[in-house]
């Protein structure tokens, strides 16, 4: 008999107390979050004179929008730059961050503590303070209105630098040192050995700097000019502009931009479990 | 196949100093176990051995061969941790080659080599299993196994059995020892557990605060330690010391009973008399030559084999042992007696032992 046997559904006087406050509390959170969700994807599924009409459920639903949208060039093209922006930025903070990460955590040399520091300190400022002094790079180096103009600012954070120092100190010496035995180089180790230990934070810090990508408006909309180059928030942000606010269009392509999230996070929430790292130690 | 020989061997962190100099040679294909307390210097002498830790001072030559300033792979040493430190994220079959990481052999050599030393530990069913689906035993035995793997010139153990319970500890310890004697590699092992150290040494160095205090065989150690650190740390139970002032070819204790004793190459007169509890045995009649001592009985540890007891005399407790099936009351007055030979002598200052002359 196993002794983890699933329990019988709990009976009602077994329901303590703080369980339904955690459970009101859930519910009104969600509700919170998913009810402009629910308006976006509802909006999108009318046509423009039902736009101001507040039902949820639409009284004629059409997909016009969607065929609409994906029809246009300019749409298909948005989304394109901000995926292989999200992507390679995703990509390159998971390299450096955890690589500058490891060596502040692993490694003993003079001035480690200064770095740490250094680098902490610029999470204090805010980016709006920022945008100006990378605007005057980017214009000095010609990289306005580029993908790397987009890109640079957020190739490595201190966040993501910060997140994965505290990680990797957690990963016990007896790895490392065990690994340098076997005759690997510093770098191997680090790959090898240290990364995959670290999966439930990798994982994490690409979610959150793809979504920050994914979603990122304001720098986007300051280094281009030109709208081939246009993020998607940036893209569906021009039908505000360009005659009167076209809501189904903006909720439309919304709706679709929220996809690839839901994607990356459906792939990537698995590898955050906890605990990975300690099976190869003392049970 | 390797000899190690430390000579001079300092380590300095910043101000303070944890190996003070020591010199050891380590014979081919020898067993030595470096033993200690907490802060005695063993694994960091261990791990300077490694090549995971500069060395201040002095010189380590393996085989000959000055190893100062290698790193760690280039050392020809496998090493296996107090924590395992196989990868979690790696099969036992993968982890066990990762020690052949270095090798020029062919995956399929590797691959036979990997299933070789698998069969010596009991691990062929085991090789698809991640370390999370394995027992703390399991895991040791791969740790050993990417270790041997590789056929190192010697074998580092930093306390490898303190994470087990105590019965894997004491099936782990007989399997390294087996594996020692078919293998016949040079195995430093570092332990704070007395009882590891004289099992399974060949030769156990003693250290305490950064030296060594004794370096000989488990026999050699329980017999003629140099001082009482030494003659308290191996034997268990521990040691009984008894306060005694040396008249005229007598010992008197400080409970008023007399012993005759050799004379001493003593400059003081206060002593402290050793004697181990297994020596000090009940059931001896009166009047033999020897030690004796009398006092009631406050605790009897009753072990099948023998029954330790716990008398109290004159303010100190002395441990004596009785046959397994003789179990003494509390509170019951008893004698214990020990034959002369079997007596240690120190001097209560210098804490040396003493000779007799």
């Amino acid at each position: 008999m196993r002794a983890d046997a699933p329990s019988q559904a709990l009976p009602m006087s077994r329901i303590k107390p703080g369980r339904i406050v955690a459970w009101t509390l859930l519910f009104i959170g969600g509700v919170i979050m998913v009810t402009p969700l629910l308006f976006m994807l509802s909006t999108s599924l009318k046509d423009a004179s039902q736009v101001y009409d507040l039902r949820v459920i639409p009284e004629a639903p059409t997909l016009d929008n969607y065929i609409e949208i994906l029809s246009d060039g300019r749409f298909t093209r948005w989304f394109v730059n901000s995926t292989i922006i999200a992507i390679i930025v995703t990509l390159s903070n998971v390299f450096f961050d955890s690589l500058v990460g490891y060596t502040l955590a692993k490694f003993r040399f003079r001035g480690r503590y200064i770095v740490f520091i250094a680098i902490l300190s610029t999470l204090m400022i805010p980016t709006e303070m920022l945008v100006l002094p990378w605007y005057l790079m980017a214009s000095q180096f010609g990289w306005v209105d580029s993908y790397w103009g987009i890109m640079f600012p957020g190739m490595m954070t201190a966040f993501g630098t910060f997140l994965m120092k505290q990680f990797f100190e957690g990963v016990p010496d007896d790895f490392l040192e065990a690994a340098r035995i076997d005759g690997l180089n510093e770098f191997t180790i680090w790959w090898k050995i240290a990364m995959p230990l670290v999966t439930p934070a990798l994982s994490a810090l690409a979610i959150f700097t793809f979504l920050g990508n994914w979603t990122a408006f304001f720098w986007p909309l300051i280094v281009t000019t030109s709208a081939e180059l246009y993020t998607l928030p940036v893209g569906l942000s021009s039908f505000a502009v360009e005659q009167s606010i076209q809501w189904e269009k903006i909720m439309t392509g919304a709706s679709i931009a929220t996809l690839p999230t839901l994607v990356v996070f459906l792939f990537l929430q698995r590898y955050i479990v906890r605990g990975v790292m300690l099976a190869g130690l003392k049970g | 196949m390797a000899t190690i020989k430390l000579d001079r061997l300092v380590k300095r962190y910043g101000q303070a100093t944890v190996v003070h100099g020591i010199d050891l040679s380590i014979q081919d294909g020898e067993f030595v176990v470096l033993v200690g307390p907490s802060g005695c210097g063993k694994s960091t002498t261990l791990r300077m051995i490694a090549g995971l830790e500069e060395i201040s001072g002095g010189e380590i030559r393996i085989d000959g061969r000055v190893v100062n300033d290698l790193q760690p792979k280039d050392r020809n040493i496998a090493m296996v941790f107090q924590n395992y430190a196989i990868y979690p994220h790696m099969t036992v079959a993968d982890n066990i080659a990762f020690g052949l990481y270095r090798s020029k052999l062919s995956k399929s050599e590797k691959r036979q080599r990997v299933e070789q030393v698998a069969g010596t530990l009991g691990l062929s069913q085991l090789l698809d299993r991640r370390p999370s689906a394995l027992s703390g035993g399991q895991r040791q035995r791969v740790a050993i196994g990417r270790a041997m793997v590789r056929d190192p010139a010697a074998f580092l153990f930093d306390e490898p059995l303190s994470n087990l319970d105590a019965q894997l500890r004491t099936q782990m310890r007989i399997e390294i020892k087996r594996l020692h004697h078919r293998l016949g590699t040079t195995s430093v092992f570092v332990t704070h557990d007395q009882v590891e150290a004289m099992t399974m040494a060949d030769r156990i160095v003693v250290m305490r605060d950064g030296r060594i205090l004794q370096v000989g065989t488990p026999l050699e150690l329980y017999e003629r330690p140099v001082d009482i650190f030494t003659a308290r740390f191996i034997g268990s139970p521990t040691m009984n010391l008894l306060p005694a002032s040396l008249k005229e070819g007598r010992a008197d204790l400080s409970g008023g009973s007399s012993v005759k004793i050799p004379s001493l190459s003593s400059s003081s007169s206060e002593i402290l008399i050793g004697v181990r509890p297994q020596d000090l045995a009940l059931g001896l009649s009166t009047g033999m030559p020897g030690f004796s001592i009398s006092g009631t009985v406050v605790v009897v540890e009753p072990l099948g084999s023998e029954t330790l007891v716990h008398i109290e005399s004159s303010d100190q407790t002395v441990i004596g042992s009785a046959p397994g099936r003789q179990i003494p009351k509390i509170g019951e007055p008893m004698t214990l007696h020990a034959p002369a030979e079997r007596l240690y002598y120190f001097d209560k200052v210098t804490e040396k032992a003493l000779a007799a002359q």
